[in-house]
């Protein structure tokens, strides 16, 4: 089998997977990293989104394969130790979740969207956010989450 | 899905080369249509040559009257580019509504217009906009491009390797997106161009065509007013459980109108 070797969250890693291994199935499997969920499989539901050389991406719809080499972050990297990053905080101040199968993708998303635009409008976020499902909350309280992020970051996410 | 080889060449000859060496390869660019249906067993190559790695293949260039675009672009490159932007504001609008964020940081031009998915908006701006495609053995008018359903006008193991756009004097894309995956059910581009008027349709018929009877009308009067009453017969347009073909036969009048008056600001 073939060896791939990928930056995740900041730590060298590497391991053996068959071809066809998907880049979630890689990070959830060999690295252990269970943060990031398969939920649809069909790159619509969004819960397996990382980011990969800072873009965020479904990794279901990607071969493990063809991150070698990548800077990929998941939603472990986010926090720093034991304090949470400002998105993350957000989400749980504003009720952004309800069973949280969805929030590992909401936050990688949106933490994309505010390095592209570090104060959008609820138009903004909701578009944005065409990517990711939610079965739970109706979304309200994840753009609020996000709101407050933007606020909280001041611009810097 | 099932197993296979995994190569991921640096240059489009190398490329060429393990395509036509393996029993029953596949180009792999951005992978969303390709990968899923690879999961679904519906396609099972025995080589997956990766391009993503061809850096010739990726970039933006603005040259003179012509927007040149690598068959590698993502559609996020197209759609937050500056230059896109100013050049032509209708080709980064349609770049900016595929899919969903995440899909645009994946799809590439090349791969899109490859496929040729007959609801991907593509199609519609390699058409509406006159734009020639380049591959690594010629130039292919976009007029010739789309042959049909899931066809085009390449050969087995050829390249795109970029897409050039002549600059219009004013055009604009309006779809209407199915609402769970973003494609368009029907997308209409419509523009004007140094060699006349292009109204091209995606979604709606097995591959995108132009309506000619509409590029008259816009010719003489460049209003939504000017196509009212103009439709196309449904016999020929898809039907699917989100919209009958009656109902693609109308929306290609409203999308139409609705870029026809985008276009004129």
């Amino acid at each position: 089998m073939p060896t791939v070797s990928m930056t995740v969250n900041g730590r060298k890693m590497s391991g053996e997977c068959e071809e066809r291994t998907l880049l979630v199935n890689f990070l959830r499997e060999n690295l252990g990293l269970t943060g990031t969920h398969v939920g649809c499989d069909t790159s619509q539901c969004g819960a397996c989104c990382v980011h990969i050389n800072g873009d965020s991406v479904k990794s279901c719809t990607m071969l493990a394969l063809q991150a070698e080499g990548a800077e990929i972050t998941t939603i472990e990297g986010v926090a720093d130790g034991d304090n949470l990053h400002a998105i993350q905080e957000a989400f749980r101040d504003n009720h952004g979740l309800q069973c949280g199968f969805c929030t590992p993708g909401m936050i990688m998303s949106a933490l994309d969207l505010l390095k592209h635009n570090a104060n959008p409008s609820e138009a903004e976020i909701r578009h944005h956010l065409e990517g990711n499902l939610c079965r739970c909350t109706g979304y309200h309280n994840i753009v609020k989450s996000i709101q407050a992020a933007a606020a909280a970051m001041g611009g810097t996410p | 899905m099932y197993a296979f080889k995994f190569h991921k060449p640096s240059s489009i000859e190398d490329a060429a080369r393990l395509f036509s060496g393996a029993d029953d390869a596949r180009y792999l660019s951005g992978g969303h249509t390709l990968l899923p249906s690879m999961k679904l067993r519906l396609a099972g190559p025995s080589d997956i040559v990766d391009l993503s790695g061809i850096d010739s293949l990726k970039g933006i260039k603005v040259e003179g009257d012509k927007v040149v675009i690598g068959a590698g672009t993502r559609h996020n490159d197209v759609a937050l580019s500056a230059e896109v932007r100013a050049a032509i504001p209708a080709l980064a609008d349609l770049a900016g509504g595929i899919g969903d964020f995440q899909v645009r940081n994946r799809g590439t031009i090349g791969g899109s217009i490859a496929n040729a998915d007959p609801s991907a908006d593509y199609p519609a701006a390699i058409v509406g906009l006159g734009a020639t495609v380049h591959t690594n053995k010629r130039e292919i008018a976009g007029d010739d491009f789309f042959t049909g359903m899931f066809e085009t006008a390449l050969e087995d193991g050829e390249i795109v390797t970029a897409v050039s756009f002549p600059r219009p004097k004013r055009a604009a894309y309006m779809k209407f997106p199915n609402p769970a995956s973003r494609y368009a059910v029907v997308g209409v581009m419509v523009a004007e161009t140094a060699s006349g008027m292009r109204v091209a349709v995606t979604g709606a018929a097995p591959s995108v065509f132009r309506i000619a009877e509409m590029e008259q009308a816009l010719a003489s009067n460049f209003s939504a007013e000017a196509i009212e009453g103009i439709t196309v017969p449904a016999d020929d347009l898809n039907s699917d459980m989100h919209a009958a073909a009656d109902y693609r036969a109308h929306l290609v009048g409203v999308m139409a109108k609705r870029a026809i008056a985008k276009a004129a600001g």
